[in-house]
């Protein structure tokens, strides 16, 4: 069978074997990493255009300038929150990849809710209040959204994946029915909207940044859900449906409330994305927020092994790459696709790169499996 | 004309149906192969819209749309064949490489097609089926293009050679019990790569008929999501080719509803007639779905319905 060895030496059982373990888990995503871009620089040199210039392109373009970081930061914040949403229901052993979804019904939800708030924006705590309602009722209605398929998985063995995937295309169409009707704001010409928010209850930034809040709020989560699935029995119990549904039954875990708690985190945390998109960024809701930050998001959660933690550097670095379209349509007058070529060629090569998992040795007496 | 109401509507519904029908069918055919050799396909979308801009180049570059259609068919195949290769791999999850390909697909169509947007293909004739009808509607109504006759047969084809020729014992042993067709000395990874190329050739197919036919031309809003919805119409059609027929000439309908409906005045709504064929495929689903076992006639070997 395939084997890939990094380090010779015969393998040993050892009490080494969690770092050949951490090893690996940085080692396949890296490898992968670097497998897509040398394959996407064959692909561009095909074309003419010299890969060297565009990789120090895509440098300058996410992180090679204060500006292009925050701007890279700006990209990266709704992806740790739509990765979250991919990552959580997939450790319990689901594949929901109703992100893009749960993320529009929650900026609609925040975008129903926010100009009926408009009274509270007199005062500083009621800003604040108004605030803190419109982003929860995001985040409950996005929770809501993704218990659907988790519940139909459960209750009636309708297959999670596709049900999520309709509900995508379900709830893009309520937007975007509500948008240019009943919740249209008749001042709203060129590009049917709804009401805008009050300015005084826009989200600002976070301090020292011109980025707004909703990276502060995708780091927090990113840490939380990675206490909760690595440091609790929740998490634990988690990790034990996801690899094995009937051992989980067996050993008693409540598997039907452990998927609801699952899809409910996740559905909160893509429609905390869609609510911050409308409460910080757009002001209003409009077709635009299905701008496909839910579908990266399946992309981030599988680079970072839906591991919680690890979608944070993972966000950051696809974040930069969307952050650099800009430059290598100017630059290179390389079509807008192109970055999305990019990502198609990281994600094939990160799954391909899953067959070496457990057959990778970085280590002496690294994990023998395989 | 104006005022022919409710027929007037049922008309424009029929030739609605049957040309919106034509890429349902070609994805869901494609689909239904790929699901029963055992394994699922979730990026036919992508490759799709990839078929419809090769589609649409190889016609604008060699002035033949037929030539068009087998570009779209060999990129499928294509598309299909990397698919299976990667799902060949020990631990690499089908569903995931779908998703991927999703990407792979819409990138590589957008990425190539850009040159694309402005020029004018020659497009795919129409057959008239009944050129000397003197009513208007009724004759666009049977402006039927060959590719729908194509689908059709092929899904008769399908129908009888599935259950009554070699390679269909082959295929859907391969999808039941891999270690069955093993037995009996067919590789259930090669049938399965086999399945998947012509699944998605036949994706690709479809795609031709949106850049080629209806709608005719190609931007990166083309499809609807066909591709998509063609993996929910299989399940709903229960991997059977022919109910796979009728069920593409159902969502057909319900997608030229909201047109159809547009035409006597009617404006509320569009959107959500849109999205009718994916609500009806859930409601579905949850109908027919059992919290126990797998679903009436799913291949045994298909990850998603176990």
């Amino acid at each position: 069978m395939l084997s890939f060895t990094l380090a010779l030496g015969a393998p040993t059982p050892t009490r080494r074997r969690w770092f050949g373990r951490l090893a690996e888990a940085w080692a396949l995503p890296l490898l992968a990493l670097t497998a897509a871009l040398v394959a996407f620089g064959a692909f561009i040199a095909a074309f003419g255009v010299n890969p060297l210039a565009a990789a120090a392109l895509i440098w300058r373009g996410a992180f090679g300038t204060w500006f292009s970081l925050q701007n890279t930061l700006q990209k990266a914040a709704p992806l740790l929150l739509t990765g979250l949403a991919m990552a959580l229901p997939a450790r319990a052993g689901l594949m929901i990849i109703g992100g893009e979804g749960a993320l529009v019904i929650g900026g609609l939800a925040c975008a129903v809710i926010g100009p009926a708030l408009a009274g509270f924006a007199d005062s500083a705590g009621g800003a604040l209040m108004a605030q803190t309602l419109m982003l929860a009722c995001g985040m409950a209605a996005g929770a809501l959204w993704l218990m659907i398929p988790g519940a139909l998985r459960h209750w009636r063995g309708v297959n999670e994946t596709i049900s999520s995937l309709l509900l995508n295309t379900i709830a893009i169409a309520v937007l975007n029915q509500l948008v240019e009707g009943p919740l249209r704001d008749p001042m709203s010409l060129n590009k049917p909207s709804t009401t805008p928010l009050s300015p005084a209850l826009m989200l600002g930034h976070v301090p020292g940044l011109s980025v707004h809040v909703g990276l502060a709020f995708g780091l927090i989560l990113c840490i939380g859900a990675g206490v909760l699935m690595q440091r609790t029995s929740f998490g634990f119990a988690t990790g034990i449906n996801g690899g094995n549904p009937r051992a989980a039954q067996m050993v008693g875990i409540d598997v039907g409330r452990l998927i609801l708690i699952a899809c409910a985190l996740a559905g909160a945390c893509a429609g905390l994305a869609g609510a911050t998109e409308v409460a910080a960024v757009q002001g209003s809701a409009t077709a635009s927020l299905a701008a496909g930050y839910g579908y990266s998001g399946i992309l981030v959660a599988f680079l970072a092994r839906h591991n919680p933690f690890a979608i944070i550097p993972v966000a950051v670095l696809l974040g930069g790459i969307a952050a650099s379209d800009g430059l290598l349509q100017r630059h290179l007058d390389l079509p807008d696709a192109t970055v999305a070529v990019l990502q198609g060629f990281v994600f094939i090569a990160v799954l391909a790169a899953e067959t070496f998992s457990g057959r990778l040795r970085l280590w002496r007496g690294g994990r023998r499996d395989g | 004309m104006a005022d022919l109401g409710i027929a007037g509507v049922a008309l424009a519904l029929f030739g609605g149906a049957i040309r919106a029908s034509t890429p349902f069918l070609f994805v869901s055919l494609g689909e239904c192969l790929t699901e029963l050799s055992g394994r699922i396909n979730l990026g036919l979308e992508g490759t799709l819209v990839c078929g419809a801009m090769s589609a649409y180049g190889a016609a604008l570059l060699s002035g033949s749309p037929w030539l068009g259609v087998l570009a779209a068919a060999l990129v499928g195949a294509l598309l299909g064949a990397l698919h299976a290769g990667l799902c060949s791999l020990a631990r690499v999850n089908d569903i995931a490489v779908g998703i991927a390909l999703m990407v792979l697909g819409t990138g590589l169509a957008f990425f190539f097609g850009k040159p694309l947007i402005q020029p004018r293909a020659p497009m795919l004739p129409a057959l008239p089926l009944c050129p000397g009808c003197h009513f208007a509607p009724l004759r666009a109504a049977l402006d039927i293009n060959p590719l729908f006759l194509i689908g059709v047969a092929l899904a008769f084809v399908l129908h009888w050679g599935l259950a009554n020729t070699r390679p269909g014992l082959v295929l859907r042993t391969a999808g039941d019990s891999g270690a069955a067709a093993r037995a009996m000395g067919y590789a259930p990874l090669l049938v399965r790569l086999w399945a998947t190329m012509a699944g998605g050739a036949l994706a690709g197919i479809g795609g031709a008929f949106l850049s080629l036919y209806y709608p005719g031309s190609w931007n990166e809003g083309l499809s609807s999501g066909q591709g998509l919805i063609a993996v929910a119409l299989v399940i709903f059609a229960r991997w059977r080719p022919l109910a796979c027929l009728f069920a593409s000439l159902l969502f057909g309908a319900a997608g030229a509803l909201g047109p159809a409906l547009q035409s006597i005045g009617v404006h509320q709504g569009t959107y959500l007639f849109n999205a009718a064929p994916y609500a009806l495929t859930l409601a579905i689903m949850i109908a027919t779905a059992s919290p126990r076992g797998a679903l009436a006639g799913a291949p045994a070997e298909l990850a998603v319905t176990r």
